[in-house]
């Protein structure tokens, strides 16, 4: 019941951390920090069984308020997080790295460095071995800082280079980042998990150096090692740097293929899916068609004109072509139920053609093509483009009404 | 006092104290002639127990330390107190004989002074044993988790392990450390047998003594002051001296990780004043604070309802007796009387008469309310009619107000003292580092704060709720008039409400439920729990303990006509 009058030190200290969280997420910092001071006498209690014990608390919701407070600064906050490093022994390199990331966010760049390096040199018996992973992710950061520092050389070097200057020391300098990047950068991504940033940093490297077979090796394993957890970007960068590379359609092709699985709604969809339309192979032609309806059947889509000159020049071609109109059956197939509302109401016909006319022609050949030219997307906007007497929607209507049994066929 | 002459009759030194102040031998019941006032009152000022005879007491140990007995402790602890409530105004009688003679009383009962043996023998047996060699082999003795598990203190099983895991790994031969030189002997002892001093029990001493002196306070009031910090209680070890270290299982009997309750304290007041074989308390008469005639007065004005309505808890409370001598005083020992608990009594009066006049049913009330707010329309003379709505309106509003400002203040209790507390001297550097870390916080995230933490506590006061009259937005009633919900009755004024719901048909067994009654909110009328809402507030009580005492009331109310409708109706015609 609410009116509980017993009370002991463990109760207080629960209604105490709820009255904190409660100011956490209303943002009332001043308040948070009045309940924190009442908690904090909690570390003199031991709550060795609990699962989170009041010494990681007071760090999580400390840096919290610290960070957040208007009266706190970056020395209060910097003098907090060492107090919280001596706290627990267990926890200490994960005090250190999201420290680092305060620090990173505040753009203290050169403090950050230090305390990695100071992290990196920390050892305390069976704990270093146990922190493994949190050693590793310090090393990984610290490579990351390296290649900024990298990247920065690598700047004034081609500066220089312009001017028609060139500085062994600056060069020298950056090969040093290069090295100390390199080998910390190539531990991590080693072990399973997500590493965007140092993936991209590391292949950054490689590619400057001309290692291209190491990056491609990298990526590979990033993209398809099984170990990894299912990432879209992985299979993105490969692409990228494919393409860099200049490589085939043909590899290109593959290395979209699963992040087409993975996330139909991806951005890049359109280069795929130009790429599959222009490909002689007739699958990779009906894959193409497939990977644009799956785009388009995203809100995140539909007033894109890109996406819908693709399918309309796809569909186009199919039309005219009089071959595979089956491709438009099965796609329109699971579609034919909710597209006309989704895409093709009056309600959007209208809304279309004031505001994107490269749009409205697109989505209306395709409209008259899939429900004829009596849906009320098409008529409605040729109608419109040829009071406009625009000429491409005079093309467009001929075009559509020539091929009217067009949709016919498909709906069957 | 040190009134330790021997009997002329029986040549025993085992004095009491009548009701009319004069020392008696409890051996042969001779009564002297000598008072209070000749016995001098130096004792207390001397805070430790003098009266072993055995052994040599060594006065320094290394540490500037010295040997302590637990009972040492205690004594020290009440003295505290009663100087705390000599400070709150309770006459110094409290503390210079009431209190300090039941302590004696006490201890020799207890068998730990005042007597030919004391139980501090067993102690020298103990560490004889202990530096034996086959210590698991004896299967009488306790192990250490079994000492550590006897405490009060709640939560702690944490500290406990690790405790317990660091002593084992320090020695075995060693003695069970702690500071005092009983300490572990204390924990050891079989509770049921000798009633173990607790410091929940200091309270229940000094409630004693208050009762006995019949100071105008309740046990409610009471527990109030010592969660209020008015009365040492947490970490009152802090006041002990610099030469009595306390430290290991010192710290299981002096540390109070949590509030004191009140049926606990009340309980164990009763089984001391049986264990001390005391006789019966001084009367409580009608002119005492503790009557409920007197209470109810208070908790009508706090509660913010009329003073007319103290003509109706006066009639019920004379209507069953309640009133009466024998049946409000404590007689010790006396199984058959049920133990008088005079705050929740009063208020349960209220309660039921509240009952009486507004029936609280979520319905009738609030109709009545209306019907006194017509009336009040044409009320031109005299004082305005009690109207039920208005009073919830404005007491709901400040309670929820004082509701809140409670559960945060509970919130925001800080348990720690500056004394650090450690159980062994190998733990020691690092429970003062942490102490310095919490310190080190407390300022900074303190600065940060919205408000500056008051320095000094707030006056203790007898009224959480007060009301002016002088307040022109009429949100007291206190000189409200019932006549708007009364109806002129044979000369008389009587409730208009002729119907009344009992709490419940049949009442439990207390002595195996420990309930008369069981509430839960759901079963009963919002109006009803509200007012039971309100006094729980004020006494720091569970609703169902008021609950209670309105089932006893209403029960004896209406026993005739229970025992005739026993199992048809719950609504009875008055």
């Amino acid at each position: 019941s609410s009116n509980e009058h017993k009370l002991n030190f463990k109760k207080s200290k629960e209604a105490c951390l709820s009255y904190i969280q409660d100011a956490l997420l209303q943002k009332q910092w001043k308040r948070a920090a009045e309940f924190l001071t009442c908690y904090v006498e909690s570390l003199e209690k031991d709550y060795s069984r609990e699962h989170i014990g009041p010494s990681e608390m007071i760090w999580r919701i400390g840096t919290e308020i610290l960070w957040h407070h208007s009266q706190s600064s970056m020395k209060e906050f910097n003098c907090f997080m060492e107090q919280m490093k001596t706290l627990g022994v267990k926890r200490y390199l994960k005090v250190c790295l999201e420290h680092v990331f305060h620090l990173l966010c505040n753009g203290q760049i050169d403090e950050a460095y230090q305390n990695l390096s100071l992290a990196e040199s920390w050892r305390f018996g069976e704990q270093t071995a146990i922190q493994d992973k949190e050693m590793k992710l310090i090393q990984a950061y610290r490579g990351l800082l390296d290649y900024c520092s990298w990247s920065k050389q690598k700047n004034i070097l081609l500066e220089q280079g312009e001017d028609g200057f060139s500085d062994l020391a600056v060069e020298q300098e950056m090969h040093g980042y290069f090295r100390k990047a390199a080998v910390n950068l190539k531990e991590i991504i080693k072990i399973p998990g997500v590493w965007d940033i140092f993936v991209k940093c590391y292949v950054d490297l490689l590619e400057f150096y001309g290692d291209h077979n190491e990056a491609r090796q990298v990526l590979n394993e990033y993209a398809y090692n099984s170990k990894f957890p299912a990432n879209p970007n992985a299979h993105v960068y490969l692409y990228e740097f494919l393409k860099r590379q200049g490589e085939s359609k043909k590899s290109l092709i593959s290395a979209l293929k699963i992040l087409h699985d993975i996330v139909p709604s991806h951005e890049l969809m359109i280069d795929f899916n130009t790429m599959l339309q222009k490909s002689k192979k007739r699958k990779k032609r009906r894959l193409g068609l497939e990977v644009i309806f799956a785009a388009l059947d995203y809100a995140g889509w539909k007033e894109n004109a890109k996406a819908w000159s693709c399918l309309a020049r796809q569909v186009k071609q199919i039309v005219i072509s009089e071959k595979h109109l089956e491709w438009i059956k099965q796609e329109w197939n699971a579609r034919k139920d909710w597209w006309p509302a989704f895409h093709f109401s009056r309600y959007l016909a209208k809304r279309n053609w004031q505001e994107n006319k490269s749009l409205s022609y697109e989505k209306a050949l395709v409209a008259g093509i899939l429900l004829g030219k009596d849906c009320k997307y098409f008529r409605h906007v040729s109608r419109q483009g040829c009071k406009a007497q625009l000429k491409r929607f005079r093309m467009l209507k001929k075009f559509v009404n020539r091929h009217n049994s067009v949709y016919l066929k498909i709906s069957g | 006092r040190d009134f330790n002459e021997r009997c002329a009759q029986c040549s025993e030194v085992n004095w009491g104290l009548t009701d009319g102040g004069r020392f008696y031998c409890r051996s042969c019941h001779n009564v002297t002639e000598r008072t209070r006032e000749v016995v001098n009152t130096d004792f207390i000022t001397n805070s430790r127990v003098q009266t072993i005879s055995k052994g040599l007491r060594k006065q320094e140990k290394n540490d500037g330390g010295c040997e302590w007995y637990i009972c040492e402790g205690f004594q020290l602890v009440l003295k505290k107190q009663a100087e705390a409530l000599e400070a709150l105004g309770v006459c110094p009688q409290m503390k210079d004989e009431i209190l300090c003679n039941f302590w004696r009383c006490y201890l020799q009962k207890s068998k730990q002074a005042y007597c030919q043996r004391p139980a501090r023998e067993t102690v020298k047996a103990l560490s004889v044993c202990e530096s034996s060699t086959d210590v698991e082999s004896d299967p009488e003795r306790p192990s250490l988790l079994h000492l550590l598990s006897l405490s009060e203190s709640e939560g702690d099983v944490q500290t406990d392990c690790s405790f317990a895991s660091s002593v084992s790994k320090v020695s075995e031969s060693a003695s069970v450390y702690s500071g005092s030189v009983d300490g572990s002997l204390y924990l050891m002892k079989n509770q049921k047998e000798k009633l173990r001093m607790t410091m929940p029990m200091t309270l229940s001493f000094c409630y004693m003594a208050l009762l006995w002196l019949r100071e105008p306070i309740t046990l409610s009031e009471f527990l109030r002051f010592v969660v209020e910090g008015h009365i040492p209680y947490l970490n009152v070890f802090q006041h002990f001296p610099e030469k009595m270290k306390l430290c290991g299982l010192d710290l299981k009997i002096f540390c109070v990780e949590s509030w004191p309750v009140y049926e606990e304290v009340f309980k164990q007041m009763h089984e001391l004043a049986v264990f001390l074989d005391l006789p019966r308390f001084p009367d409580i008469t009608d002119s005492c604070f503790l009557h409920p005639d007197m209470l109810c007065m208070k908790y009508l004005m706090e509660a913010n309802l009329p003073d007319e309505l103290h003509n109706w808890t006066c009639r019920v409370v004379k209507k069953i007796g309640i009133g009466e001598v024998d049946f409000l005083t404590l007689m010790p020992g006396n199984k058959s009387t049920r133990k008088v608990k005079y705050d929740v009594l009063a208020a349960a009066v209220i309660v039921v008469v509240l009952k009486l006049l507004f029936l609280l049913d979520d319905h009738y009330e609030w109709l009545l309310s209306e019907l006194a707010e017509e009336r009040n329309k044409n009320n031109t003379e005299g004082g305005p009619y009690f109207e039920f709505k208005k009073w919830y309106e404005v007491v709901k509003h400040s309670l929820d107000v004082e509701q809140k400002k409670l559960e945060e203040e509970r919130a925001k209790y800080l348990w720690r003292c500056e004394k650090p507390l450690f159980y062994s001297v190998k733990n020691k550097s690092k429970v003062l580092k942490r102490r310095q870390m919490v310190v080190n916080l407390q300022n900074q995230f303190g600065k940060l704060s919205d408000s500056v933490r008051r320095a000094e506590k707030p006056n203790p006061s007898s009224f959480q709720l007060s009301w002016s009259e002088e307040n022109t937005d009429g949100s007291c009633f206190h000189g409200h008039s019932l006549k708007g919900i009364l109806q002129e009755k044979c000369g008389f004024l009587t409730a208009m409400n002729p119907d009344y719901w009992l709490c419940t048909i049949k009442l439990c067994n207390e002595k195996l439920c420990g309930h008369l009654a069981h509430y839960r909110e759901v079963e009963f009328p919002q109006s009803y729990h509200f007012v039971l809402g309100l006094f729980s507030f004020l006494l720091r009580i569970q609703p169902s303990y008021i609950h209670d005492e309105v089932c006893m009331i209403e029960h004896k109310l209406f026993s005739k006509k229970l025992c005739k409708k026993r199992k048809y109706k719950t609504v009875i015609r008055k």
